[in-house]
C-alpha cells in the first residue's frame, strides 16, 4: 500500500508539473496584459511596472522563475488585489468553495443512491418512471439555470433561504442544491441501472433462497455490488462540481475560489490564474486517488496489493 | 399415495407465466412425492419445467408466474398458502437449494465465511462469531482444505469446484429437511462433477436430508437417485425407481433420452438423438405433447392425453402404448438390450434373495 501511494504521489506531482507548464504558456497566449486598459499610465510607468513584476523578461524565463518560486511554495502576488500573496488570497477563499462542493457531492450522491435503489426495486412502476424523469431533468438542466430558479422560488417567493451572500449554514443551502442536482441525477441513473442488473443475478437468488428478507437482500448483497461502478463516476462528478461552482458562486456571490477564477481570467491576473489552476488540478488528482483506493475497499477483486489469486 | 414417509407432496401443480404473447403453461398438472431420506431425480430437457417446479416449491418464481392450481404440502402445511414472510422462515431453514452455476451464485463482495454463516444468523438469530465458528465446521465437512485460513477469502479466490462446495455448505448449514439441487454439476468439469456428486451422497447420509435432484443428464442420475421422474413439456411422463427407469422404461420419450446417452458399449458412429423440438407451451398440443416427435405415436396420442398406466407398484408411465388395446411395439434395440439385462438381473436377484447387496453392485456396472 505504501509503495502504491508513493507511486501515485509521484504521478500526482508529474501531472501538476505538466498542468503548470501547459497552462502557463496557454495563458501567455491570451491577448492583452494586466495593464491593457490602463489609459492613465504613461508608457514609462507601464515599463516600470512590467519590470517590477518581471513581465519584461522573455516568456521562457518567466516560466522558469515561476517554477523555481512554486517549488519553494511562493506562488507570486496577485496583480488585482493590492499585492496580496496568491497563497494567502486563495487559502482565505477556499473554505466556502470546499464546503459547498463537498456538501453538494455528499447530498447529491447519497440522495441519488437512495432514489436509484428505489427505482430499481420498484422497476417498471410509477416510482421507477418518476426517478427516471428526475434524473433526466437533473442531468439536462445546467446548474446555473437551476441556481436562478431556486433563488427566485425558494429565496424570493417563499423566502425560506437567503438569496445570496455568505454567512452561516442557511446561506449554503441553495448553492448546495444547485450544485448537487447533477451528481444526484447521475448517481440515481447509475445506481438504478446497475441494481436492476444485480437484482437479477444468481447470488441474489441464492440470498433469497437463504431466507433473507427483501430488505436484507438489498442491504447485505445488492447495494454494495451496485455501488462499485458508481465510484467510476465520482471523479467526473467532482470535475463537474468544480466547473459548475465557478458560475454558481458568482450567482450567489459566494467569496470562493470559483468566483475568483472568473475574475482573474478577465483581468489577466497571471499568478492568481496559475494558483487556481494548480489548486483545481490538485483537488482532481486527489479525488481520483481516493476513487482508486475506494475501489479496492468496496470490491475485493480489485485489491491494490496483498495476496492476489 | 399419501404416505407417512413423504416429506413433500406436490399435487396437481399448474404454473403459467403471463407474457405479452399470452400465457406460457410451464407446469401442466404435475404431482410427485419426496420420501424422507431419498433422492428423487427430475430429468428432462431444457424448458421441460424442472426449474420452474423447484422455484415454485421455494416460492421464488418470477413476478409474472401464476400458480393456477395445486398444492405443495410440506409437513402437513401447504406452502402455496403461505405468506412471503412465512416462506422466508422456511427457505434456507427447512428447504434449501443448491444452484447451477457456482461462478455466479456467490456474492463477489462478501467473505465466504460470512456467506456460509448468513443462514444461521437469519434463522437462528446467532451472533456473527458463533455463526462463523459453525460455518468453519461446515467448510471442513464439505472438504475445503485449509478452512481456517480461507474463511476470510472472497469467492474469486476459489476454483469452480471449491465454489460449488461453498454453495453446498450454504445450503446445508441449517441441516434442511429438503435439499433442492438444480443441476448442481452442469457447470463443472467432468472430473469435478463426480467429486461433487460423491460429496452430496456422503453428506446426505450424515445430515439425513431428502434431495430433489434436477438434471438433464441421465448419466448423473444413475449413481445419485433412488427414484426418477421424467418430465416433458411441463408434465411428468414416467416415474419409477432408478432401475425401473434405466432398465425397463416404458415411455417413448424415456426411450429417446436413454438412447441418446452414450454408454461404454454403445456401437455405431452416430449418436442417436430425439428429432424435432419441444412443443410451444404458449399453446400446448392436445393429447400427448411428445406425439409429434414420437416414432411410435398412435392416432389417439394426438387426440387424447394418456393417463398414467401402472407398470409396477412404484413404476408408472403416461403413454397409450401401455393400454391393453394398444398394438405391441418393439422399442429401439438399445432399450431392448436394457430390458433383457434387467430381466436377467431380476432372475439373479430372485436366486440370491437372502443377501441384499447385488442390486447396488449391478447398478454400478451400468
Amino acid at each position: 500500500m505504501a509503495k502504491y501511494l508513493a507511486k501515485r504521489i509521484f504521478y500526482l506531482i508529474l501531472t501538476l508539473f505538466i498542468v503548470i507548464t501547459v497552462t502557463f504558456f496557454l495563458m501567455k497566449l491570451l491577448p492583452g496584459t494586466p495593464l491593457t486598459n490602463q489609459a492613465k499610465l504613461s508608457k514609462s510607468q507601464i515599463a516600470l511596472i512590467y519590470q517590477q513584476y518581471g513581465l519584461d523578461k522573455p516568456v521562457w524565463q518567466q516560466y522558469l522563475l515561476y517554477l523555481a518560486g512554486a517549488v519553494k511554495g511562493n506562488f507570486g502576488t496577485s496583480f488585482q488585489f493590492s499585492d496580496q500573496p496568491v497563497s494567502y488570497l486563495l487559502s482565505s477563499r477556499i473554505g466556502p468553495s470546499l464546503q459547498i462542493g463537498l456538501q453538494a457531492m455528499i447530498v447529491g450522491v447519497i440522495v441519488g443512491i437512495i432514489i436509484g435503489a428505489f427505482g430499481a426495486m420498484k422497476q417498471n412502476t410509477w416510482v421507477d418512471t418518476t426517478t427516471t424523469v428526475v434524473s433526466i431533468l437533473g442531468i439536462s438542466i445546467p446548474s446555473f439555470v437551476l441556481a436562478v430558479l431556486l433563488q427566485y422560488y425558494l429565496g424570493l417567493k417563499l423566502g425560506w433561504f437567503p438569496i445570496a451572500e455568505w454567512g452561516g449554514f442557511i446561506y449554503t443551502v441553495l448553492p448546495t442544491l444547485a450544485l448537487g442536482a447533477t451528481p444526484l441525477a447521475e448517481s440515481a441513473r447509475f445506481v438504478r441501472t446497475e441494481m436492476v442488473d444485480v437484482l437479477s443475478s444468481d447470488y441474489i437468488e441464492l440470498a433469497k433462497a437463504k431466507g433473507l428478507s427483501r430488505m436484507g437482500v438489498i442491504y447485505h448483497h445488492a447495494l454494495r455490488n451496485s455501488l462499485i461502478p458508481l465510484i467510476t463516476i465520482v471523479g467526473p462528478l467532482a470535475v463537474n462540481i468544480m466547473t459548475g461552482s465557478m458560475v454558481v458562486e458568482n450567482i450567489f456571490s459566494i467569496p470562493g475560489i470559483g468566483e475568483q477564477f472568473v475574475k482573474s481570467v478577465l483581468t489577466n491576473d497571471y499568478p492568481t490564474i496559475m494558483g487556481l489552476t494548480i489548486i483545481y488540478s490538485f483537488m482532481l488528482c486527489v479525488v481520483l486517488l481516493i476513487t482508486d483506493i475506494l475501489y479496492g475497499i468496496v470490491d475485493p477483486r480489485i485489491r491494490l496489493t496483498g495476496k492476489a489469486n | 399415495m399419501d404416505n407417512e414417509k413423504d416429506i413433500l407432496e406436490v399435487r396437481n401443480l399448474q404454473v403459467n407465466f403471463k407474457t405479452y404473447a399470452g400465457d406460457v403453461k410451464a407446469i401442466r398438472n404435475v404431482s410427485f412425492d419426496l420420501r424422507k431420506g431419498e433422492t428423487l431425480a427430475i430429468v428432462g430437457e431444457s424448458g421441460s419445467g424442472k426449474s420452474v417446479t423447484t422455484r415454485t416449491i421455494m416460492g421464488l418464481n418470477a413476478s409474472n408466474a401464476d400458480i393456477t392450481s395445486g398444492s405443495i404440502v410440506y409437513k402437513g402445511q401447504d406452502l402455496l398458502k403461505k405468506s412471503e414472510k412465512e416462506m422466508q422462515a422456511i427457505r434456507g431453514q427447512d428447504i434449501a437449494e443448491i444452484f447451477q452455476d457456482p461462478m455466479t451464485s456467490l456474492d463477489p463482495t462478501m467473505k465466504i465465511g460470512r456467506q456460509i454463516a448468513e443462514p444461521l444468523m437469519v434463522h437462528k438469530g446467532m451472533k456473527k462469531e458463533k455463526a462463523l465458528a459453525q460455518a468453519l465446521e461446515m467448510m471442513k465437512l464439505v472438504g475445503i482444505t485449509d478452512a481456517e485460513n480461507r474463511i476470510n477469502d472472497y469467492p474469486h479466490q476459489f476454483s469452480g469446484g471449491m465454489r460449488q462446495r461453498i454453495v453446498i455448505a450454504i445450503a446445508l448449514i441449517n441441516y434442511p429437511e429438503v435439499l433442492i439441487a438444480d443441476e448442481p454439476t452442469t457447470a463443472l468439469d467432468v472430473t469435478i462433477q463426480s467429486q461433487i456428486l460423491h460429496l452430496m451422497k456422503e453428506l446426505q447420509d450424515k445430515i439425513s436430508t431428502s434431495i430433489i435432484f434436477i438434471t438433464h443428464d441421465l448419466g448423473v442420475v444413475a449413481g445419485m437417485a433412488d427414484r426418477v421422474a421424467v418430465m416433458y413439456a411441463g408434465k411428468i411422463v414416467e416415474y419409477g425407481t432408478v432401475d425401473e427407469i434405466f432398465y425397463n422404461p416404458k415411455h417413448p420419450y424415456t426411450w429417446g433420452l436413454l438412447s441418446s446417452m452414450p454408454t461404454l458399449d454403445s456401437s455405431g458412429d452416430s449418436l442417436p438423438s430425439i428429432p424435432g423440438t419441444p412443443p410451444d407451451l404458449l399453446d400446448p398440443p392436445t393429447g400427448d405433447a411428445f406425439a409429434a416427435r414420437n416414432a411410435y405415436a398412435l392416432k389417439i396420442d394426438t387426440e387424447q392425453e394418456p393417463p398414467f398406466f401402472k407398470v409396477s407398484d412404484t413404476h408408472y408411465a403416461a403413454t397409450w402404448l401401455l393400454h391393453p388395446d394398444a398394438p405391441k411395439v418393439t422399442p429401439p434395440a438399445q432399450i431392448v438390450e436394457r430390458q433383457e439385462k434387467y430381466a436377467t438381473m431380476q432372475k439373479a436377484w430372485l436366486k440370491t434373495q437372502q443377501s441384499t447387496t447385488p442390486v447396488e453392485e449391478e447398478e454400478e456396472q451400468q
